[in-house]
């Protein structure tokens, strides 16, 4: 009964959509924010990457919400999962030599290159959120080999909670200073494709990359350890 | 050029369609991680490489993880 | 042919959203409806970003400085869909912790049973 009816509404859905899918038309954008972002990007924000100054520029307050959001995912996640289970220490057998070797070898690999696609995100494609989650996952392999122990809880504690606060810092000096609106960009724009280029954009990069990586490694912690 | 994103896409309805079907929770993450990664490989047929950078290092590796660490603490096959 | 090429990419970003729809709708295993959730949130990323091509642009990055500016696909979606991506995640995350400790309290993830031992 519940499967008939759940197909009928899925029909009506698709009906829907198709009869008006005739309007978008594909590969002919009229769109005129695009056309000005891309026309004014390079001397008002003076960054390459026309993305990451739409991210964090154009539209800077969003990328804070979404910050909120994940730090308030992160929250709620450590207070469900309240006791320990002690699942780090039951009788799990070591981990293997290909493991123990291939971590050794690998782990300062994969962490130069998450800062590496962080730090050049307005050069070249790639952002704060990318590099965090490569970070997260440079961790999820030093869990995966040592089981609990490789993890330094109040390091993490303290490199979220400082980059979320430079992150807010950085928009109130631009209330400030500079163009009296929060989040703007204060610092001088350089040349065109520079590292030292783009104003405060690298900075808050740094920041947005540093306390996703740090997050979504607590969350796969908390996942593992406590129950 | 056409033919193979039109063979890309049709494999990912066929991975999706999969993930229904399938009564092991484990065979139903990788494929919900193969629809992931045909994804990424579709935004950079759309010209947008960022987006193709998060969805492939975001969808693909770190929600594969947390749902098999999730399956792990609960309980394996569909009842 | 024609069809072909101006709506496939349409036909797969909807083909994924029904099908994350029908298991949300239909499966009655918890873990089975989150995977529908995240099958549902590729669908809609991937339609997003086909509306903003524009045929035979490039990537909008000024990597040389003579590409020319007029060429290029609409930026504001995949800043958009950027954000998108990050906040599946987070949803994805809680929902899990949320039926690891169901299955704690309650010994099974199928939600007919949950459903009928209230309190």
């Amino acid at each position: 009964m519940r499967v008939i009816l759940s197909i009928l509404v899925l029909i009506v859905i698709c009906l829907g959509i198709v009869s008006s899918l005739h309007r978008i038309p594909f590969g002919n954008p009229e769109t005129k924010i695009g056309k000005y972002c891309i026309n004014k990007g390079r001397e008002e924000t003076g960054a390459a990457n026309i993305v990451t100054s739409v991210v964090v520029n154009y539209r800077g307050f969003d990328t804070l919400g979404e910050v909120t959001i994940l730090f308030l995912a992160a929250i709620g996640l450590g207070s469900i999962l309240t006791s320990m289970s002690k699942w780090s220490q039951r009788k799990t057998e070591p981990a293997s030599l290909i493991l123990k070797t291939g971590c050794r070898f690998l782990l300062p690999l994969i962490l130069l290159f998450g800062a590496y696609i962080f730090i050049h995100g307005h050069l070249s494609p790639g952002g704060g959120f990318q590099g965090g989650a490569i970070i997260a996952s440079a961790f999820l392999l030093i869990y995966l080999t040592f089981h609990g122990k490789g993890m330094n809880e109040t390091g993490s504690k303290v490199t979220e909670s400082s980059s979320g606060l430079i992150f807010i810092l950085l928009g109130l000096i631009g209330l400030a200073v500079g163009n009296h609106y929060f989040l703007s960009n204060f610092l001088p724009k350089g040349q065109l494709n520079d590292l030292f280029s783009a104003g405060i954009i690298p900075l808050i990069y740094i920041a947005i990359g540093l306390k996703v990586g740090s997050e979504l490694a607590k969350v796969i912690y908390n996942l593992m350890e406590k129950s | 050029m056409i033919i193979v994103v039109s063979l890309l896409i049709v494999f990912m309805l066929i991975a999706a369609i999969a993930a229904i079907f399938f009564r092991d929770l484990l065979n139903a993450v990788i494929a919900a991680c193969m629809v992931s990664l045909i994804a990424a490989i579709l935004f950079y047929f759309l010209h947008a490489p960022d987006v193709a950078m998060a969805e492939a290092s975001i969808g693909a590796a770190l929600v594969a993880a947390i749902f098999i660490i999730a399956i792990r603490r609960t309980q394996r096959h569909e009842e | 042919m024609e069809f072909l090429a101006d709506y496939i990419y349409y036909i797969g970003a909807f083909g994924l959203i029904i099908i994350g729809l029908l298991i949300v709708l239909v499966k009655h295993n918890l873990i089975k409806v989150i995977i529908g959730l995240s099958i549902l949130d590729t669908g809609i990323n991937l339609f997003l970003i086909s509306v903003g091509y524009l045929k035979n642009g490039t990537a909008p990055i000024f990597s040389r400085t003579d590409l020319e500016p007029g060429n290029m696909v609409d930026p504001v979606p995949q800043a958009l869909v950027l954000t998108a991506i990050v906040i599946g995640v987070a949803i994805l995350a809680l929902a899990l912790s949320l039926a690891v400790k169901l299955y704690k309290h309650y010994g099974t993830l199928d939600l007919r049973k949950i459903k009928e031992q209230r309190w």
